[in-house]
């Protein structure tokens, strides 16, 4: 079984080079501190960066840089600064080659949610939803089930839809799964020490498992 | 050459009335207009509807307002950093319309374009979609929905910048400069806030970020805080 910071790793390796990224709270800003030396990637943020770059060093914040996050960052070599309607302009015409979110909840043809459980104190989509209705290449990051035990992997979103048809694949604590375009959670790979049986038992939405599934390489 | 100055915040919005419409910049508390936000407060303007990214924290940014209860209507991407801003939705006193933030940004760019009308696929198969047209759309080479969304109409726009010139235009500096540019070019007045006011000639026009068209008063700021919302650092070495 994965952790967070497992999660990220995994994650990592379907980053490659040349790529626009753009990485969500949580679990997917971890992915910046394991992709491989080599692998040149530029990362936006959706409040006006392309280029971001690690936290400062104490004593260097500046209070008019901060990511989507309203975390204080730095800038690398190369970046740019640009308004927010720039900044969704080449979401929605897809310049951007990997989106990285997390989720509450996915369903086996790709819906996704992840912005409002009602009843609630309900926060926002923020970006998330011009992110996910756009963007062409989408990888979940989450824990396979909830705090209560219950699969959020399902034959239907239960909770308010961020997007529809649009998570390509998913990595979680148990596995890494992609969505078929006919709807399905294929199973790709098991986490190190996870049976295929454990990731069935996790997993309420329809399980595709063709032949042998091999473990992850972290 | 045309002169946008006034004298500061207080005459800057002195005819913004009782339930009018403003476009408010900034991103969290990144790139906000600390001194109009302030005049308002003083102002005591009441039944306000807020279009902006977020809702400040309890005591900074547009949470200001909110303590007041002078804000009668939020419409933002991401709001609930603040207690007050929770008891007043969750006891019907604050309405609040949340929508995607390029859709936001965009609805602010429409207004400035002067096109009536956007479409984006953000929100389609949602909660968002509601009420709204749906307009089927093939555009290179895929076919997709696109919801249709309305250009903002509001009163005033007021935004920060980091310099200005007497005759309006504006440089916004780094990431504060967010939902400003936008948000200047959408309001039937813009109000500017600068941190440096220089005579005009001084600001090289190819750097210009807003033309001074889209902004009516332009005054020097005094005093900004420019909190952090969030400090986070990395150890050296």
């Amino acid at each position: 079984m994965l952790d967070k910071n497992g999660i990220a790793k995994r994650i990592a390796r379907e980053v490659k080079d040349g790529m626009y990224v753009n990485l969500g709270i949580g679990i997917p800003t971890l992915v910046a501190n394991y992709i491989p030396e080599g692998v040149n990637v530029v990362l936006q943020s959706e409040n006006g960066i392309l280029g971001m770059g690690p936290f400062p060093f104490e004593g260097q914040e500046d209070a008019d840089l901060i990511n989507a996050g309203k975390q204080t960052v730095t800038l690398l070599p190369g970046s740019s600064i640009f308004d927010s309607a720039m900044s969704f302009g080449m979401i929605r015409a897809q310049k951007v080659n990997l989106t990285i979110l997390g989720a509450m909840e996915v369903s086996e043809n790709g819906d996704i949610a992840n912005w409002k459980i009602p009843g609630k104190m309900v926060k926002g989509m923020g970006g998330a939803m011009d992110l996910v209705a756009s963007a062409k290449n989408i990888i979940v990051a989450m824990q396979h089930v909830n705090k209560a035990g219950e699969s959020k992997l399902l034959p239907k979103c239960e909770l308010p839809l961020t997007g529809i048809k649009c998570v390509k694949k998913i990595v979680t604590e148990l596995a890494v799964l992609d969505i078929l375009s006919e709807g399905g959670f294929r199973l790709l790979e098991r986490a190190p020490g996870v049976s295929v049986e454990q990731i069935k038992n996790a997993t309420a939405g329809k399980l595709i498992i063709e032949g042998e599934i091999s473990e992850m390489v972290l | 050459m045309i002169n946008r100055v006034v004298k500061n915040a207080e005459e800057a919005v002195k005819d913004i009335k009782d339930n009018m419409t403003l476009l408010v910049g900034g991103f969290g508390l990144c790139g906000i207009p600390e001194n109009c936000i302030s005049a308002l407060v003083n102002k005591n303007v009441k039944g306000l509807t807020c279009i902006s990214n977020n809702a400040g924290v309890d005591d900074f940014g547009l949470g200001l307002l909110l303590q007041t209860k002078q804000i009668k209507k939020m419409i933002s991407s991401y709001v609930g950093e603040n207690a007050e801003f929770e008891r007043q939705m969750l006891s019907g006193e604050l309405e609040v319309e949340l929508i995607p933030q390029g859709t936001l940004a965009t609805r602010c760019l429409a207004a400035g374009y002067g096109m009536p009308v956007i479409y984006t696929p953000a929100g389609v198969g949602t909660e968002v979609a509601i009420g709204k047209s749906v307009r089927t759309f093939t555009y290179n080479g895929e076919t997709k929905e696109y919801l249709e969304e309305k250009a903002f109409e509001a009163d005033f726009a007021i935004v920060k910048a980091w310099k200005g010139d007497t005759a309006g235009n504006l440089i916004f500096r780094s990431t504060a400069r967010n939902f400003n540019p936008m948000m200047a070019m959408a309001g039937k007045i813009t109000i500017a806030e600068v941190e440096e006011l220089v005579e005009v000639g001084q600001l090289d026009p190819d750097q210009i970020h807003t033309p001074g068209i889209y902004v009516h008063r332009v005054f020097q700021g005094q005093n900004y805080e420019k909190r952090i919302e969030q400090v986070t650092v990395r150890k050296r070495g």
